[in-house]
């Protein structure tokens, strides 16, 4: 069996192929899907990509959410589906309210694109089971609303339950608490700003975003019923 | 009747503005000393049809609350200007 993972396409989405390269490379079964299709095809696991959908007017990800894929992505989020918003994908799900906080303008107010590392926080959710917490990966940010925050109290509850579960070791864009990438209280939606669908092979790097969607679909092949 | 309407949406009192940070740096060096506290938001206008002010505001604010502000980072004002009616011919 394989994991089926549905790539949605935005007007301004620029990472879809990656995702699935990368994707498709650890061996699930990837498609894309329009933004303007009001349902999902069976899929597994949705990765919102990176870009500027939209062309992040007013905000970054505001307007996405108002695109008709995304009633379909909730209610797959709802059911308990794997959701993973990389970079743009993350600043979507925030503003959809599929994950806590917002994602404003780079503490620089600079344009970011470097290699960074990240801590493992929290390696029991279904996108870091294959790291252990407190090691490091080497993944690359690209993006100048990378900034996340949250109320204090909406912090103060995502630590006690190990929501943040990526942290910059050194923060490049002034992110709360280090933030760069969280998970939803249940654990089945992530959103992070690094690509790990752009560090997949030692020539681009780094291998280590294989960490994390490796996990992701290892977590759909332990748990979903098998398929004939 | 159309109402023109004024949202002005600005980054929360406690959130980093780093667009106001910078211009806030940069003016001294044409001069202008003794300037703080610099922010910068963003100013939406909007003609609105309703039948009364109170109408015009109630939609112009749950605009705000669902799109034109994102109420984590941002906060915002909404103002009411001139009413026109339209085709009113004497």
């Amino acid at each position: 069996m394989r994991a089926r993972v549905g790539v949605v396409v935005f007007p301004g989405s620029n990472c879809e192929r990656d995702c699935v390269k990368s994707l498709s490379q650890l061996g699930a079964e990837t498609e894309l899907v329009w933004h303007d299709d009001p349902v999902l095809p069976e899929v597994d696991i949705v990765v919102l990509p990176g870009g500027f959908a939209h062309g992040d007017y007013l905000r970054t990800g505001a307007l996405a959410r108002f695109s008709p894929i995304m009633q379909a992505v909730t209610d797959h989020a709802e059911r308990g589906g794997l959701v993973l918003g990389v970079c743009n994908g993350f600043q979507v799900l925030c503003e959809t309210g599929l994950l806590p906080g917002a994602l404003h303008k780079n503490k620089g107010l600079k344009f970011m694109c470097k290699w960074t590392e990240l801590r493992v926080d929290n390696a029991a959710t279904p996108f870091t089971s294959r790291a252990s917490t407190g090691s490091v990966l080497k993944i690359p940010i690209n993006h100048f609303e990378g900034n996340w925050y949250c109320d204090p109290e909406t912090l103060q509850g995502m630590r006690e339950r190990d929501q943040i579960v990526l942290r910059y070791v050194d923060n490049p864009n002034g992110a709360l608490d280090d933030a760069a990438g969280i998970v939803n209280e249940n654990g089945n939606v992530f959103g992070l700003m690094p690509h790990p669908e752009r560090a997949c092979d030692e020539l681009l790097g780094s291998e280590d975003g294989i960490v994390l969607l490796g996990s992701a679909i290892d977590h759909v092949l332990k748990t979903t019923p098998a398929r004939v | 009747m159309t109402f023109s309407v004024v949202v002005n949406v600005m980054p929360k009192a406690g959130i980093s503005d780093p667009q106001g940070q910078t211009i806030e740096r940069a003016l001294p060096a044409l001069g202008y000393t003794g300037v703080n506290g610099v922010r910068v938001g963003k100013r939406i206008m909007l003609e609105i049809e309703a039948a009364t002010e109170d109408e015009a505001r109630a939609r112009a604010t749950e605009m705000c609350e669902r799109l034109l502000a994102n109420s984590v980072i941002e906060a915002y004002e909404v103002a009411i200007g001139e009413a026109r009616t339209e085709g009113a011919q004497a």
